[in-house]
């Protein structure tokens, strides 16, 4: 072993300091900027990846992704409601946030399977599009019934124009156009300088998560004991379907690291707007501060060993 | 110089909502406002300004006082049982009436 990877480090700082109170902020714009260029350079990757070898995506994958999209929010749903005893609204929320995925979570296992050499298909980003939207859709439609309160047009134009959805797209676009060659220039900012980026990003989200630790003793020992087993489901899911696609080890442990990452960003913000009886505390404590310190300390290493040794 | 009477109404809320209260307000027929980040604390705990998803904003309306009143009765009535908000009034003095 080589000691803790550095870039976790930073996040565990960040909980530190966000905990003992320290005096340390990042101003929002930053958080803004530093996202922004995670998104463009995991979009930049895949793309420039894309371009070197034209495979594409089979269409049996691109079901099978979406399928973990659509699927997952049910048995979260069902854990929620009959093991949580938690309202209808609550529970959908929940099963939205654990169906959507955590573009941060998937930054620190793009980085931890470069760092020890592990190749993956280079369509992942595609995976992350594919997967963000479907259960946050589900999600709303569990609170809601097929109902004509909600804006479902509206909604869904808002959803796919998200922020990290048009950057990884973007990304991806300018990668591929360019290719290898072209994005020569480019490639000492966005993948030369990314791991530290993802560092101060990691920063901001231990200070973000700390903040969020005092809600979580409000809402006991479920909240705590769901971020914890809902990533094992996830992953579990994930790692079988991986395995039904044929997909890489390295290509597995990306997308069971995807289905056990809940949503902080996308979900919680369509969520208030389309349930907003649905406690939002509730869904951003569990994703924020147990499954995603969860997933990127422990999670990941530990997906990647199941997806080696079921790879047989 | 000549000053006329308007009403200024706050309202302080989520950012979150700042899409959906946009198009409300147009809807009402609200011709201007101006919107800051904002940070604070209150019934429903500390809200940061540092991440958008924590955020609150602050909107400011002047306009005739019949207008404020009816935007007040419709934000109630549509966000108050479920979101972080409040809004208040006050009189205010303008200059060029046209404007508001």
């Amino acid at each position: 072993m080589t000691g803790i990877d550095p870039v976790i480090c930073f996040f565990i700082f960040g909980i530190a300091a966000g905990l003992a109170r320290a005096d340390l902020r990042l101003p929002g714009a930053i958080y803004e900027f530093v996202s922004t260029v995670l998104l463009l350079a995991i979009g930049l990757k895949g793309g420039v990846e894309l371009a070197r070898d034209t495979g594409g995506m089979p269409l049996v994958e691109l079901a099978g992704v979406l399928s973990i999209g659509l699927l997952l929010p049910l048995p979260v749903f069902a854990i929620a409601r009959m093991i949580g005893r938690l309202s209808r609204a609550d529970s959908a929320s929940l099963a939205a946030h654990y169906g959507s995925v955590s573009v941060g979570t998937f930054a620190v296992v793009m980085g931890y399977l470069t760092t020890r050499g592990i190749p993956y298909e280079a369509r992942a980003p595609v995976w992350v599009v594919l997967l963000e939207v479907p259960a946050i859709l589900v999600g709303i439609l569990l609170a809601r019934g097929i109902s004509k309160d909600v804006a479902w047009d509206k909604l869904a134009r808002e959803l796919l124009l998200g922020r990290s959805i048009v950057l990884l797209l973007g990304g991806l676009a300018i990668g591929w156009v360019s290719g290898p060659e072209g994005t020569q220039s480019i490639q000492p900012f966005f993948f030369g300088l990314f791991k530290g980026i993802l560092s101060l990003f990691l920063l901001e989200m231990g200070l973000i998560a700390a903040s969020h630790l005092p809600t979580l003793r409000r809402h006991g020992l479920f909240i705590a004991g769901f971020g914890l087993v809902m990533p094992l489901l996830g992953a579990g899911v994930g790692i079988l379907v991986g395995l039904l696609l044929g997909l890489s080890t390295g290509g597995t442990t990306v997308l069971a690291t995807l289905a056990a990452s809940a949503s902080y960003i996308a979900a919680p913000a369509a969520i208030r707007t389309a349930v907003p009886e649905a406690n939002p505390a509730l869904s951003l404590t569990a994703s924020l501060a147990v499954t995603f310190p969860f997933n990127i300390i422990f999670g990941i290493p530990l997906y990647q060993q199941l997806a080696v040794s079921l790879h047989g | 110089m000549e000053q006329y009477p308007r009403r200024l109404l706050t309202v302080v809320t989520e950012a979150v909502l700042e899409r959906d209260l946009l198009g409300e307000l147009e809807a009402l027929g609200v011709r201007g406002y101006t919107i800051t980040d904002a940070r604070g604390r209150g019934s429903r705990g500390t809200r940061q300004s540092d991440w958008a998803q924590d955020g609150n904003i602050r909107i400011e309306i002047v306009c005739e006082p019949a207008l404020a009143a009816r935007v007040a009765a419709r934000l109630r009535e549509r966000y108050y049982d479920h979101y972080a908000m409040i809004l208040f009034m006050q009189d205010v003095s303008v200059l060029r009436p046209e404007k508001f």
